[in-house]
């Protein structure tokens, strides 16, 4: 199959590749440009640990095509950070122990983003159905849901 | 070696404090890297074809076509792994199920594999792989595998622990028993007895990072392995001798793990990866995806049990009994003995008898998931003890606290107890609001208790003084949910230093003395146990090294607060050395500061629970929310209390799918129906409510500060104390697990007379 020219835009770098017709936009990412913190939890679109966000919208990376993502804004869990300065979510994450194994992190962190960006006030219901479609197996989500809360409540602040 | 680990009370600085995470940042920058994240120049894509037959002989299997195909670079079979296990029946069967040999046992197990340039490439190549199958009658339920008119799936298999070898083979490999006194005699005594059957159907353990690995094997017969793992020594092991190396050829690093629960401590896919690798002479990527993990891996036994329990009109057990059915998979196991073991492992009994049965099935291999076999044991023990709590008339917080085990109890599976924490976590839950908080229409309350043995095992630890002052400690336990942090903080305690000045690695199997794996609650146990040993014998050294410079006796100088401090009036003008201060000039007084520890960590100190949830029930459909949990644990010491807290709600939330919704579902061909996180719900965030969470200390006499595991009981109550709100919210003994809406609604109409 002949591969497919794609320039796109990925954490405010350009980028461009070469793909494959039927590659996901996961499997560029992770096998192509080494950007492998979105993680393949499920190839389904069920897990949510290789959410991104494309053009502002929250999407499983697994189900978006490589080809997709030409001319488009890529945002990565690789892009959240400032340098060496972690977003607040970043940092509640880790105040509150919101990740055991951490598989699931870089997933939760982009939908918990893409979530106060809509809603910077969220309820813990809001949070709660914001995050449904993240799988996490380790912590029960009390954690999670508190430091979402707790970023929620700092960023409001800044 | 001098080594004291029993309990000796102390104020701690470091333990018990919430510091960041090591591995933390890493963790929310996408920079860890974990089974899938690693690859080697040249790497190929390993694939594995799976049987779509839940019971096939396989007459042959044609890989020409494959081999040709273009970019294919290796095709192995069963004929690739010869058998080296020398009559080592156990390894025998991890061989088998890595590839099958004569039959395949279950929908999805493996029987080919390729490695190619690229993943459609491999894909491709799979096809062209013909297998030529001899179709057999299939048993996938744990009661119709025990009758006679079963397939069997094994011809090897005559029951063991019978009196007498039975005449013919059958799928019930193994009886075991256990228990003490005269159930007979103690039935006798009973004024109320409740009897009940109940099932519960198999589940995944769930981990969200499938099973991946990069396997490396050179031509000069070394070779290395990158592997998301529980246990790299112990995978090195398996697969060193399934392959025919010397496991000190084979280098096995543990990735960042996703997950695991029990279910990343057998090999799969990783003896497969090497055989592929050596037969192309290139690196070999394999990456299971998530339908292969739910038909391939995992899960842990579906269950069927029956439960007697008498009592007093006092309200004093008299006899208990349970005859436990597991399935295994295809391969004989010891999970039926693990629930026989720990049914009754709560109760103060005279009179108690468990039968435990190990039952094939073409499912596949059953694979230990946290707590092993207990959760089902414990809901079918604390069902049944709600009921007659209830027949006897008290309320069932009082009936379990009236029958607890106590330290001195002979235990149900023999061992007398120490001192132990059933009794505490039951007077905590029944003093804790959540207990006094009303409930609306609809809603019932549950509570249970839960037992876990914990593990100690085999350890081994390094501890390293830089000559900056600090400390870089190698463990060999991974790191399944945090326990970088609370090893860290064991050896800031003991050096007396800064918990920011330690950096915990886990080791490769090159580099440290073998370890166990992270199972049985034991990491954070047997490694601090190992760390403290460390550390204590670099303090040894540190002593030895300001006695040197100040030119006095070792004897007379003692480590305080990371301090070496020349003890006596004589010395009164010398000042204290630091642990720094002493590493700055190790260089001159005799090189590298270091303590290292090999050690067996005994006295694991077992581990009690008590759960309370609060459910709602819609009797029109059958549908549940879950609108209170709280757990009550005994921890013996909370080193980080932050990840003990969440390894008490991540059980609680597992449990809560397993009670509610999670199951393998089959078909009648004997294939998986449900091999997806879509068909196979696991509980997501707006399922739950906040997990609140209490966390007793009673310190385990064999551990120096008292630890005990902390991973594993949380998932032993939910099961029952969910049924047991599930039943007093419907109104209806709930006896088979999962509780999903069409089961309750079943029950509540067959109770109503629908």
């Amino acid at each position: 199959m002949a591969g497919v020219a794609v320039s796109t835009t990925i954490n405010g770098d350009n980028f461009e590749y070469l793909c494959q017709p039927d590659e996901t936009l996961l499997d560029v990412l992770r096998d192509r440009l080494g950007l492998t913190g979105a993680k393949e939890g499920c190839g389904t679109g069920d897990c949510g640990a290789c959410s991104i966000i494309l053009d502002d919208r929250l999407v499983c990376s697994c189900l978006v095509l490589g080809a997709e993502a030409e001319g488009r804004r890529v945002e990565t869990i690789e892009g959240m950070a400032h340098g060496d300065t972690l977003h607040p979510l970043q940092q509640k994450f880790l105040e509150h122990a919101a990740l055991q194994c951490g598989i699931c992190t870089p997933g939760f962190l982009i939908a918990a983003k893409d979530l106060l960006a809509k809603n910077p006030d969220p309820t813990e219901e809001e949070i709660r159905f914001g995050l449904a479609g993240n799988l996490c197996r380790c912590t029960g989500y009390d954690k999670i849901v508190r430091a979402v809360q707790d970023a929620a409540n700092v960023m409001k602040g800044a | 070696m001098n080594f004291d680990p029993r309990f000796a009370g102390r104020n701690f600085t470091s333990v018990g404090t919430r510091p960041i995470r090591p591995d933390g940042v890493d963790k929310v920058t996408g920079r860890a890297r974990y089974g899938a994240d690693f690859n080697m120049a040249g790497q190929l894509v390993g694939r594995v074809l799976r049987s779509p037959h839940a019971h096939a002989t396989i007459r042959k299997i044609d890989t020409s076509k494959a081999e040709k195909l273009a970019g294919v670079k290796a095709v192995i079979t069963a004929a690739d792994l010869p058998d080296l296990t020398d009559g080592d029946a156990a390894m025998y069967d991890i061989l088998d199920n890595c590839m099958a040999r004569k039959k395949a046992l279950y929908d999805g197990h493996a029987v080919a594999a390729v490695a190619a340039v690229d993943a459609r490439t491999a894909r491709q190549a799979l096809k062209l792989i013909e297998v030529d199958y001899e179709v057999l009658p299939h048993v996938t339920d744990v009661d119709e595998a025990m009758k006679h008119s079963a397939p069997v799936l094994n011809d090897a298999i005559f029951t063991e622990g019978l009196e007498e070898k039975p005449a013919k083979p059958s799928n019930v490999a193994k009886r075991t028993q256990y228990g003490h006194g005269d159930v007979h005699q103690g039935f006798g005594q009973a004024d109320f007895v409740v009897e009940r059957s109940f099932k519960t159907e198999q589940t995944h353990q769930g981990y969200i990072e499938p099973h991946a690995c990069v396997a490396n094997v050179s031509s000069d017969g070394t070779a290395d392995l990158w592997v998301c793992t529980q246990g790299h020594f112990v995978y090195r092991q398996h697969c060193a001798q399934l392959l025919g190396m010397e496991a000190s050829k084979l280098r096995v690093t543990s990735s960042e793990i996703g997950g695991g629960f029990g279910g990343k401590t057998h090999v799969w896919a990783e003896p497969v990866a090497l055989a592929l690798s050596r037969k192309a002479g290139r690196p070999v990527k394999l990456v299971m995806t998530r339908d292969e993990v739910f038909r391939a891996s995992g899960p842990t036994s579906a269950t069927s049990i029956d439960v007697r329990i008498g009592a007093r009109k006092d309200g004093t057990i008299t006899a208990a009994e349970a005859t436990l059915r597991y399935s295994c998979g295809p391969y004989a196991g010891m999970w039926a003995e693990l629930g026989a073991m720990t049914a009754f492992a709560c109760y103060r009994l005279e009179n108690v008898k468990t039968v435990g049965y190990e039952v094939l099935v073409n499912r596949p291999k059953t694979a230990a998931y946290r707590a092993p076999s207990a959760p089902m044991a414990a809901f079918a023990v604390e069902s049944a003890v709600d009921e007659l709590a209830k027949e006897v008339g008290m309320d069932p917080v009082e009936f379990r606290i009236r029958n607890a085990a106590r330290e001195g109890t002979r235990s149900s599976y023999g061992p007398v107890y120490g001192p132990i924490g059933i009794g505490p976590t039951l007077e905590a839950a029944k003093n804790h609001p959540h207990m006094k908080a009303p409930l609306g229409k609809n809603q019932g309350r549950g509570m249970a208790c839960g037992f876990w043995f914990n593990f100690g095992g085999q350890t081994c630890t390094d501890l390293n003084i830089g000559m900056d002052g600090s400390v870089s400690l190698a463990v060999g336990t991974v790191d399944v949910g945090g326990s970088r942090a609370s090893l860290s903080l064991v050896a800031a305690e003991e050096l007396g230093i800064a918990y920011e000045h330690v950096k915990a690695v886990v080791a490769d199997t090159s580099s440290l003395g073998y370890n166990d794996m992270t199972d049985g609650s034991r990491g954070t146990f047997s490694s601090s146990m190992a760390t403290i040993s460390a550390a204590r014998n670099a303090i040894k050294i540190l002593r030895e090294r300001a006695a040197q410079t100040w030119d006095i006796p070792v004897e007379d100088v003692v480590w305080e607060k990371g301090h070496a401090i020349a003890k006596g009036e004589k010395y009164g003008n010398l000042a204290a050395l630091s642990l720094k201060e002493i590493a700055a000039k190790s260089g001159t007084t005799g090189g590298p500061i270091a303590g290292h520890s090999e050690l067996v960590a005994d006295g694991a100190g077992v581990s009690f629970a008590t759960h309370i949830c609060d459910i709602e029930v819609d009797p029109e459909t059958g549908a549940t929310r879950v609108l209170r949990y709280t757990v009550v644990q005994d921890a013996g010491k909370a080193v980080h209390p932050t990840y003990v807290e969440g390894q008490y709600q991540g059980g609680a939330a597992q449990g809560i799918g397993w009670a509610l919704n999670e199951e393998y579902i089959y078909g009648k061909d004997g294939r998986l129906q449900n091999p997806g996180f879509l068909d196979y719900r696991i509980p997501v965030c707006s399922d739950l409510p906040m997990i609140d969470t209490q966390i007793l200390e009673i310190p385990n006499p064999n551990h120096p500060y008292g630890v005990r595991g902390v991973g594993e009981t949380s998932i032993v109550p939910p099961l029952a104390a969910i049924a047991n709100a599930v039943s007093n919210a419907a109104g209806v003994r709930m006896t088979h697990i999962p509780m999903s809406p069409p089961r309750i609604l079943a029950a509540i109409e067959a109770e109503r007379g629908d």
